[in-house]
């Protein structure tokens, strides 16, 4: 019996002695973190993307706290419910961002663009594009490789087999950005999100003359400038025989893409176009219902 | 013929591909000036030329029309005589438009200071600032393949000197003869080269590697070599790459130049045997670089021959004249079989750096499925540069790269001896190659 308590007793002595050492020494090398940290980071998604520039949600967080204000700071993904919620914590004020979201500028598909090679090396877009143009003679349109769908952390972009070029999945993209980065053609860009997410662009970042271009896709922006000229509120940029629609300044009027002689502004959301004739027809269909109801109700 | 005793080699590394020398025995053969000519204004490492001819103009033989501007370029000079059609940017052999003169060949006339006679011209009367000067306004280039300029590798740093010059007649690339047949063919003016570049570089001693595989090129420059003294021909062990500087450097000297230094800090410069004999010609005949032997082989290929070949003639032509396009071909390959590019188009022109054009049917250019690394290190055994391939593949693909840059991805050669010998057909050289440019953009934004 003894020789038990005799364990026991020699056991938590060495317990306790080892507490009071651990204790002194929590004391003596004592991190002193601004409290406000955690409660920022629990605001924030954790998604731990690097959207904002940071290595993680825990590095914004601290950069949030100890800036002097929130102006160069804005976590994509949150948005600006997030950035709100940070201010009131902060009790700093945050700047009005718009959302964003990305678009894919080539609409260069199988079928527009002939393919005139074949590629057969590792199955990397930068790879290819450090080796050469590419299985077609476009030397800036999309490599169809999966680069951008790899490095998405929210499955808000897929490949699609069809045309081989990929699609962004509106409603989970967080504009992070980091599709953006992996391509090596800068042909992903990030837009305003508008309502219904509704979006119009020039979907070609071709800077070759108008006939060289056609050569090699069918679909490329010719910089014929049409679209510029009948743009209300200059939102078209034009130069390097490319056009080029500034997301922030387009009203959504839809008056440049059938300008586009080669389909290459495109619509995205949007109802289909109702042509005159389509009125027509629709107003006296509707007023055979009319009658039909006026009928019914007889 | 080969002498089985212990010949000199590197001892880390390399392999041994199959050699298809099939072009070995067939003379070079000067090929007829085509239509037009495209010469690119970027064919080296370094700032491309500016053009100093515009639309319209008549340019002969040997003019110049491209100036080098800044320290590390060269001149372009015009291989043929004619009109200037087009400056404009046209595709090179990765598709890529790069700026570019387009003559329309009239007649075959040459600058008048150019000595046309191929009689062999031996002493040596300017001196080392006049040869210099002449290497740079010559344009003339490495012509072993990677095109840096020749009259930069001359000039050496401050407080560094050369205790020897190394001439690389290796070629230890399958397939490739061009220079095997240049050694065999102009031997004598090689030599003349050789002492020219001793005497620029003022060294008493050249050594010439040449793999054993050229015995009948051994031979004949040793048999030559007696006459230039100073000049000794050392046989080598095949072994692959062992045309690379550094792998040189050890098989000759024993001495090992250390990473991310220069063959001139360990007191040695390599030339090329190509470039020792375009050396020749721009100093003893006032000849600026417009051709070069160009091999041009393949199996399915009906005539593989070795061509005198102007630059800027069209890949096309010279096919051609090798007998044609044959239908299987799968690939086109500028350069040898283990480091060459694949054209993406036939289009494109010849450059000052291009050493061979292979064509390859379509049963052997494809690639075999990918499958995981089975860890059987050996990439890691076949590295001549002492690399670890098989890490370098996934930290270039998880985009580490601080930990390539300790793991030296710098001092990969590009050889391709990794992919080559690996069993589960990974693309380790297509990502290192990545990895490596990553990395000196990194040390770029360093600085």
């Amino acid at each position: 019996m003894s020789s038990i308590l005799i364990t026991i007793l020699f056991l938590s002595s060495i317990g306790i002695v080892a507490a009071i050492i651990l204790y002194l020494f929590a004391q003596k090398f004592k991190v002193l973190e601004n409290p406000i940290i955690y409660d920022v980071e629990d605001a924030l998604p954790a998604a731990n993307c690097g959207g904002c520039g940071y290595p993680g949600c825990r590095n914004f967080a601290e950069a949030c706290v100890n800036s002097d204000s929130l102006d160069d700071l804005y976590c994509p993904v949150g948005g600006q419910e997030t950035m709100d919620i940070v201010a009131n914590l902060l009790g700093k004020e945050a700047k009005q961002t718009d959302p964003r979201v990305a678009v894919i500028r080539c609409s260069g598909s199988f079928k527009n663009r002939p393919r005139t090679n074949h590629y057969d090396g590792a199955s990397s877009c930068a790879v290819a594009s450090a080796l050469y143009v590419g299985d077609t003679d476009c030397p800036v349109g999309c490599l169809n490789m999966d680069d951008c769908v790899e490095v998405c952390e929210f499955e808000a972009i897929y490949m699609n087999r069809k045309t081989g070029l990929p699609v962004v999945i509106d409603e989970k993209c967080t504009a992070c950005g980091a599709c953006v980065k992996a391509c090596p053609r800068d042909i992903i860009e990030l837009r305003k999100r508008n309502k219904k997410d509704r979006q119009i662009f020039v979907s070609c970042i071709n800077k070759e003359k108008g006939g060289i271009a056609t050569k090699y896709c069918s679909v490329a922006c010719i910089g014929c400038t049409k679209c510029f000229k009948v743009c209300e509120f200059e939102a078209i940029i034009m130069g390097n025989n490319l056009a080029f629609i500034d997301s922030d300044m387009c009203a959504l009027c839809r008056r440049c893409v059938p300008e586009c002689p080669t389909d290459a502004i495109l619509e995205i959301n949007f109802q289909p176009v109702r042509t005159k004739t389509d009125k027509e027809n629709k107003t006296a269909s509707d007023k055979i219902s009319e009658k039909v109801k006026a009928d019914i109700k007889e | 013929m080969r002498i089985n005793q212990a010949l000199k080699t590197y001892k880390r590394g390399g392999i041994h591909p199959a050699e298809y020398k099939l072009t070995d025995k067939s003379p070079v053969q000067i090929l007829p000036l085509p239509e037009q000519v495209t010469i690119l204004l970027s064919q080296h490492i370094g700032v491309p030329a500016i053009p100093v001819v515009s639309k319209g103009d008549t340019v002969k033989v040997g003019q110049l029309i491209g100036h080098g501007k800044g320290f590390v370029s060269a001149n372009i000079h015009s291989s043929v005589s004619g009109k200037v059609v087009k400056i404009d940017s046209l595709p090179d052999l990765t598709g890529y438009k790069k700026p570019a003169v387009v003559i329309e060949v009239e007649g075959d006339e040459w600058e008048e200071n150019i000595i046309q006679s191929t009689d062999l011209k031996e002493d040596i009367t300017l001196s080392e600032d006049e040869i210099l000067e002449k290497i740079r306004e010559s344009g003339i280039v490495g012509l072993g393949g990677a095109a840096f300029p020749s009259h930069v590798k001359l000039i050496l740093p401050k407080n560094k000197k050369a205790e020897a010059l190394i001439i690389n007649g290796v070629e230890c690339e399958p397939y490739l003869t061009s220079d095997h047949r240049l050694m065999l063919e102009y031997g004598e003016e090689m030599m003349v080269g050789i002492r020219i570049l001793m005497k620029v570089l003022n060294v008493r001693k050249a050594m010439i590697g040449i793999e054993n595989n050229k015995a009948d090129a051994i031979y004949h420059l040793t048999d030559i070599a007696s006459k230039f003294p100073g000049i000794e021909v050392y046989p080598l062990k095949v072994k692959y790459p062992q045309g690379s500087e550094k792998q040189l450097i050890k098989a000759l000297t024993g001495r090992e130049v250390p990473s991310l230094k220069l063959p001139v800090d360990v007191g040695v410069i390599v030339h090329n045997v190509s470039t020792a004999y375009a050396i020749y010609e721009a100093v003893q005949k006032n000849k600026p670089l417009i051709n070069r032997i160009i091999t041009v082989s393949g199996k399915s290929l009906k005539k593989p021959s070795n061509f005198v070949v102007r630059i800027g003639t069209p890949i096309q032509f010279l096919i051609e004249a090798a007998g044609g396009l044959p239908e299987n071909t799968g690939k086109v390959i500028s350069g040898g079989l283990m480091m060459g590019k694949a054209f993406n188009s036939l289009d494109v022109p010849v450059i000052k750096g291009m050493s061979g054009i292979l064509v390859l049917p379509e049963d052997e250019t494809k690639r075999k499925t990918i499958e995981p690394c089975i860890r059987c290190s050996k990439c890691v055994t076949v590295c001549p540069m002492g690399l670890e391939p098989y890490l370098l593949m996934p930290l270039t693909q998880d985009g580490n790269f601080y930990r390539l840059e300790k793991e030296m991805v710098l001092d990969c050669l590009e050889c391709g001896s990794c992919s080559y010998i690996c069993p589960a057909n990974r693309p380790l050289l297509d990502y290192i190659r990545l990895g490596k440019t990553d990395v000196n953009k990194i040390i770029r934004e360093r600085r």
